[in-house]
């Protein structure tokens, strides 16, 4: 099973850095694409990365809650004031790509960062 | 670990390690029939600053680098070990934590103590404040690599109070309507469960639990509370609120099932999930309401501990 640095996610996603700069050695075992916050609360793995295009708070209470390594923006979308105050409270890294979300996970993928099935049957 | 962290952790190192985890255990130790002539040479081959005196298996005295100095300066003539050493020695025991042993340093300005075990009441190694500090910089490398590896210290708080039985509470208002505030109790919870030293995987499940109860509450009522109780073998996460409560429970229980407003679904919530989810999450259960009077949720999720028993 490969896992990435947040710096290899930066790189793939040609990313912007918002929150965490000084975060991005941390590792990512797999990745999670959803729109929809409930999904991610009741399924995502810990360890993951989250790639969303929600960009309120609740993003980050989810990551908190979920032990999510970082979220990535997707399609150009960039967090609200509050939502970027709450991740530098928390410590939770924050990432922007213009890529949309099927182009974004199918990089990383390719790049070999596995979903939640693939590094959990492995692993 | 950013650099505030790591000297927070430091001051949780100080109380959380013992004197026995960085104590040096091999003691050199001099007799007390010992020539002073003879000490410098064995503090010079064995590159210490003193040593304790020992007679027998009995510490009867310590002398250091100070003592040979003063004992020079003085020109006297050579004697025993014994009649210069300090024989009032301060100790430390092996199980005391670090803090006792850098107050120690600190307040009585001496270089070293010998330790003692408190049962056996033999000299079991020797602390300086260099092996203190090699000790926390060794731990702290330790802690800061291995930080995802679970570990366990919730019996931490208990072993220090003195009871039959021990329990923490922690209670929360939770503000309904205001979505931008939602997740602030399950938050403060989870950081708190957290510095307790409680699993990190116990400690994800009550968090997940309580974020979704606190988002019903939110999201479907003028407002409630939340209270969490600790103890060595569970946390039970008690949520009640004043809304409109729950028709049908075993409805609203299944996933997909949601009478979620428009704004909440745009914000990514409203699947139906919530209560399921905190079931998975949950060890037992308990979901009552009454429609016009509120909702009453009470989660109880073991620790390791509670488990095993
Ligand atoms: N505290 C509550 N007071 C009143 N009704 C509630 C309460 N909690 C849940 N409900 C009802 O139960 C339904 C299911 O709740 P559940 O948490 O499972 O899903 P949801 O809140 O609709 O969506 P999700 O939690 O996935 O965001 C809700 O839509 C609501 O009708
Ligand atoms: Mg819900």
């Amino acid at each position: 099973m490969k896992s990435m640095t947040l710096e290899d996610v930066r790189r793939v996603l040609e990313a912007e850095v918002i929150v965490g700069k000084d975060l991005l050695h941390r590792r990512v075992k797999m990745g999670c694409g959803s729109d929809l916050m409930s999904d991610v609360l009741a399924f995502i793995k810990p360890a993951s990365l989250l790639l969303t295009g929600l960009t309120n708070q609740q993003t980050v209470r989810t990551a908190e809650m979920q032990d999510i390594v970082a979220i990535c923006f997707v399609r150009g979308k960039k967090p609200t004031d509050e939502t970027v105050k709450l991740a530098q409270l928390k410590n939770i890294p924050l990432l922007a790509t213009r890529f949309r979300m099927f182009e974004a996970c199918g990089r990383l993928y390719t790049e070999g960062l596995p979903g939640d099935y693939e590094a959990t049957e492995s692993g | 670990m950013n650099r505030d962290e790591k000297i927070t952790k430091i001051q949780e190192l100080v109380y959380e390690m013992k004197v026995q985890e960085v104590m040096r255990r091999k003691v050199i130790t001099v007799g007390p029939t010992t020539q002073m002539s003879e000490l410098r040479e064995i503090l010079r081959v064995n590159r210490i600053s003193g040593a304790p005196v020992v007679e027998g298996d009995a510490l009867v005295g310590i002398i250091s680098l100070e003592d040979f100095i003063k004992w020079l300066a003085n020109r006297e003539d050579d004697c025993p070990i014994g009649a210069k050493m300090t024989r009032d020695v301060k100790t430390l025991y092996a199980d005391e934590p670090l803090v006792t042993a850098v107050n120690k340093l600190e307040q009585l300005g001496y270089g070293r103590f010998p330790v003692i075990d408190r049962e056996t009441n033999e000299l079991v190694g020797i602390i300086t404040a260099g092996l203190v500090i090699e000790g926390l910089l060794r731990k702290l490398e330790i802690d800061y690599s291995e930080e995802e590896i679970h570990r366990y210290r919730a019996s931490h708080i208990f072993e220090d109070i003195l009871a039959d039985r021990t329990k923490l509470l922690f209670e929360y208002d939770v503000v309904g309507q205001d979505f931008e505030r939602a997740g602030e109790s399950a938050s403060g919870l989870k950081t708190t469960l957290r510095r307790l030293g409680i699993d990190p995987r116990i400690v994800r499940r009550v968090a997940i639990a309580t974020y979704e109860a606190e988002m019903n509450v939110v999201v479907y009522t003028p407002g409630g509370k939340i209270s969490c109780e600790i103890d060595p073998e569970k946390i039970v996460v008690d949520v009640r609120d004043s809304g409109p409560g729950i028709p049908d429970v075993e409805k609203a229980m299944q996933p997909g099932y949601s009478t979620a407003p428009e704004w909440v679904r745009e914000l990514g919530f409203g699947a139906g999930m919530g209560l399921n989810n905190i079931q998975k999450c949950a060890d037992e259960m308990v979901l009552t309401s009454d429609v016009g009077s509120g909702t009453h949720l009470k989660v109880c999720i073991f620790t390791e501990q509670g488990r095993g028993s």
